[in-house]
C-alpha cells in the first residue's frame, strides 16, 4: 500500500458520490493510483471521471497543486505527500 | 428564478462591454439553496478568447470554487455573453451545459449584446434523451433584480 496521500478535492456536482464531502484523502503515487483508489472508495464516481479505458474524460480537468496535469505527466504524474488534487468541470458554451 | 442585485447586473455588462467583442463569462456564487439570491459575480477569463465561444479558465473557476467553499456558499451558475446573437442557450450551449459535471440546478444566464441594447436572460438547461437541441430541457427562468 502507498505511503503517499494526496487531497482530492471533488466539484459540486459529485460530492453527493462521495459522502457529501468537498475534499477526501486518497492513497497513490502518481494522478492515477489516487483516482484509482479514489475510486474504489467511491465506486460512483468512476463513471464520470474516466471512460471505459481508463482515460480521463474530456470534460474534467485535474489539477495537482495548482498545475494542469496536461503539462505534466498526465495520469503518470508524480504526486507528494498532502499534494491537493482538484477534479474540475471544464465549463464552455458558445 | 434568477434573483440578482442591480450592482451584480451592472457588474456582469461591465465585464460582457469590457470582453467585446469577445464573449464574457464568469460564475454566480450564492448560497447552495435553490434559488438563493445571487452574493456575487466572479468574472473568469474566457480561455476560448473567441467572439462566438467560451472556456471559463479552469484556474480562475478552482479559485472561485474554493473561495465559494470557503465562505460556505456555491458555484450556483454560469453567465456568458453572446455577442452577436439573442440571449439563448445555442447548441454549443445546450450540449456544454449537459455535461455530468454540470449541475443540472446551475443558472445558465446570457446576456446578449447583439442589438446595442444589453439583454439578461437566464435558463436552466437539463439532458435530453436524443438530439440534444430538440430534446433537451431548455426552462427560462425569471429574472430578478433586486
Amino acid at each position: 500500500m502507498s505511503s503517499t496521500t494526496a487531497l482530492v478535492r471533488l466539484p459540486t456536482v459529485l460530492r453527493p458520490q462521495a459522502g457529501g464531502n468537498t475534499t477526501v484523502n486518497a492513497e497513490g503515487e502518481t494522478v492515477g493510483e489516487v483516482l484509482s483508489t479514489l475510486v474504489s472508495t467511491y465506486p460512483g464516481l468512476g463513471p464520470t471521471i474516466l471512460d471505459d479505458d481508463g482515460d480521463v474524460r474530456k470534460f474534467v480537468n485535474l489539477y495537482v497543486n495548482d498545475e494542469d496535469i496536461r503539462f505534466l505527466d498526465q495520469l503518470d504524474t508524480t504526486v507528494a505527500d498532502g499534494d491537493e488534487v482538484a477534479i474540475l468541470p471544464a465549463v464552455a458554451g458558445g | 428564478m434568477l434573483n440578482v442585485s442591480r450592482q451584480t447586473w451592472l457588474e456582469i455588462l461591465a465585464e460582457a462591454w469590457g470582453s467585446y467583442p469577445n464573449e464574457a463569462c464568469g460564475v454566480l456564487v450564492a448560497r447552495p439553496e435553490i434559488d438563493s439570491p445571487i452574493v456575487r459575480f466572479e468574472p473568469i477569463v474566457n480561455a476560448a478568447d473567441s467572439s462566438r465561444v467560451f472556456t471559463l479558465d479552469p484556474m480562475g473557476y478552482m479559485k472561485a470554487e474554493r473561495r465559494a467553499d470557503d465562505e460556505g456558499l456555491a458555484i450556483v451558475g454560469v453567465v456568458h455573453s453572446h455577442t452577436h446573437t439573442a440571449a439563448y442557450p445555442s447548441p454549443t450551449d445546450v450540449d456544454e451545459a449537459t455535461k455530468p459535471l454540470v449541475p443540472p440546478t446551475w443558472h445558465w444566464a446570457i446576456v446578449s449584446l447583439a442589438w446595442g441594447f444589453p439583454e439578461l436572460r437566464s435558463f436552466r438547461v437539463t439532458p435530453g434523451t436524443g438530439d440534444t437541441m430538440t430534446a433537451a430541457g431548455i426552462v427560462e427562468e425569471r429574472v430578478w433584480l433586486s
